[in-house]
């Protein structure tokens, strides 16, 4: 089952596509995220987030700054001030 | 009756003229349509933000612990008008319309007897409300070096306005920018941004009723929140502003350039008929010379 991603800044809209899993680095953690995890919410130190497009894929990092992480039913969407493509 | 030369030469400037406003109006119509996308793709953030802003809020609101920026200093004595204008004119009354809805903010303010400080962003505002309040111009913030707002400039403003606020300077802030409706109205704006003001968005769909863990807690993430959705309301303004500025710059250089065809006609007309009566004149003379022989 894929997992419903975006990463969204000020500017734009960054990502919106379905993948395997991501690693968001929590304040208080890295935590991965699956298709189907509990409602969350966290903020995030500046680092890179992981994208796992299929299992066992080789990540994808994009680097976001001033960030904050949110899983509801729709997947999961990172509100973050910068991103650095 | 103007000479002919003279008529000529008025002709002339306004053709000149009708250049200018008609090049304006076209790089305004250009600059409007980036700049409504530019507000479209911001929409989604502030969007999001908003919606997780108020599923949040509703759980600290009331609460004697919740941050600063959000429960207030606990008067409204003071309050700072930050007013967003731009820094170039040719836009119709783009400008005085915000520096009014502004000036007349703070009169009845003032009446009331509260204190009003100014914080300005752009230029184009100061020298009216200068005279108004010659004394509470609290700060500038230059915009003349920006081409297009963007979120550095309203993280910088943001932070500002943070810094004065925990410094206790003032303990409300309102911002005046004008809203895009379309290329036509531009509504003059007055919105509270601190205390920031609960969203009044339904929260997310799913984090009503099911239970949201939050990492770290609830009051934490608001209170690393509330300053970047102030940030992100101060960037909506000023894409916004921008948006507006140019359908206004728009707008009110088709009019000029319509009325300068306008003037054209009426003076092209008036060129003609004295031409012609210069010409009859001549004929007349010429006319009268012959038969005297």
């Amino acid at each position: 089952m894929p997992l419903h991603f975006e990463l969204v800044t000020p500017a734009k809209l960054v990502r919106s596509e379905e993948v395997h899993m991501v690693v968001v680095p929590g304040t208080e953690g890295e935590f991965g995220v699956l298709e189907g995890h509990a409602p969350f919410m966290s903020t995030i130190r500046d680092g890179a987030v992981q994208v796992f497009r299929t299992e066992g894929a080789t990540p994808e990092l994009i680097q976001v700054r001033g960030g904050f992480a949110e899983v509801g039913d729709k997947g999961l969407t990172v509100l973050a001030e910068h991103v650095e493509d | 009756m103007a000479s002919l030369k003279e008529l000529k030469g008025r002709i002339n400037s306004v053709k000149s003229t009708r250049k200018i406003t008609k090049a304006k109006q076209m790089v305004a119509a250009a600059k409007l349509r980036k700049a409504q996308a530019a507000a479209e793709s911001a929409r989604a953030y502030a969007e999001r933000l908003a919606g997780v802003m108020a599923s949040l809020s509703g759980k600290v609101a009331g609460q004697a612990n919740a941050p600063l920026l959000m429960r207030g200093t606990g008067a409204d004595n003071r309050h700072l008008l930050v007013v967003a204008n731009s820094d170039k004119g040719l836009a119709g009354a783009f400008n005085s319309n915000i520096v009014r809805a502004a000036l007349l903010k703070a009169h009845e303010l003032e009446a009331a007897g509260n204190s009003v400080e100014f914080y300005l962003i752009g230029r184009k505002g100061r020298p009216v409300i200068r005279r108004a309040f010659p004394e509470q111009i609290t700060a500038q913030f230059d915009t003349s070096e920006i081409r297009n707002p963007g979120f550095a400039e309203a993280e910088r403003i943001a932070d500002e306005l943070v810094a004065m606020y925990e410094a206790g300077r003032f303990d409300v802030a309102h911002l005046f920018f004008s809203r895009f409706r379309s290329a036509l109205v531009q509504e003059p704006t007055v919105q509270q941004i601190i205390p920031v003001p609960a969203p009044t968005v339904a929260p997310v769909a799913g984090s009503a009723d099911a239970v949201v863990e939050y990492e770290p807690g609830e009051e934490e993430i608001l209170a690393e929140l509330l300053p970047r959705y102030l940030k992100t309301r101060i960037f909506g303004a000023l894409l916004e502003n921008a948006a507006s500025e140019q359908g206004a710059s728009m707008t009110a250089m088709d009019n000029a350039t319509r009325n300068a065809g306008d003037l054209i006609n009426s003076l092209t007309i008036q060129y003609n008929r004295s031409r012609q009566a210069a010409i009859t004149t001549e004929l007349i003379e010429i006319i009268a010379g012959a038969e005297a022989l």
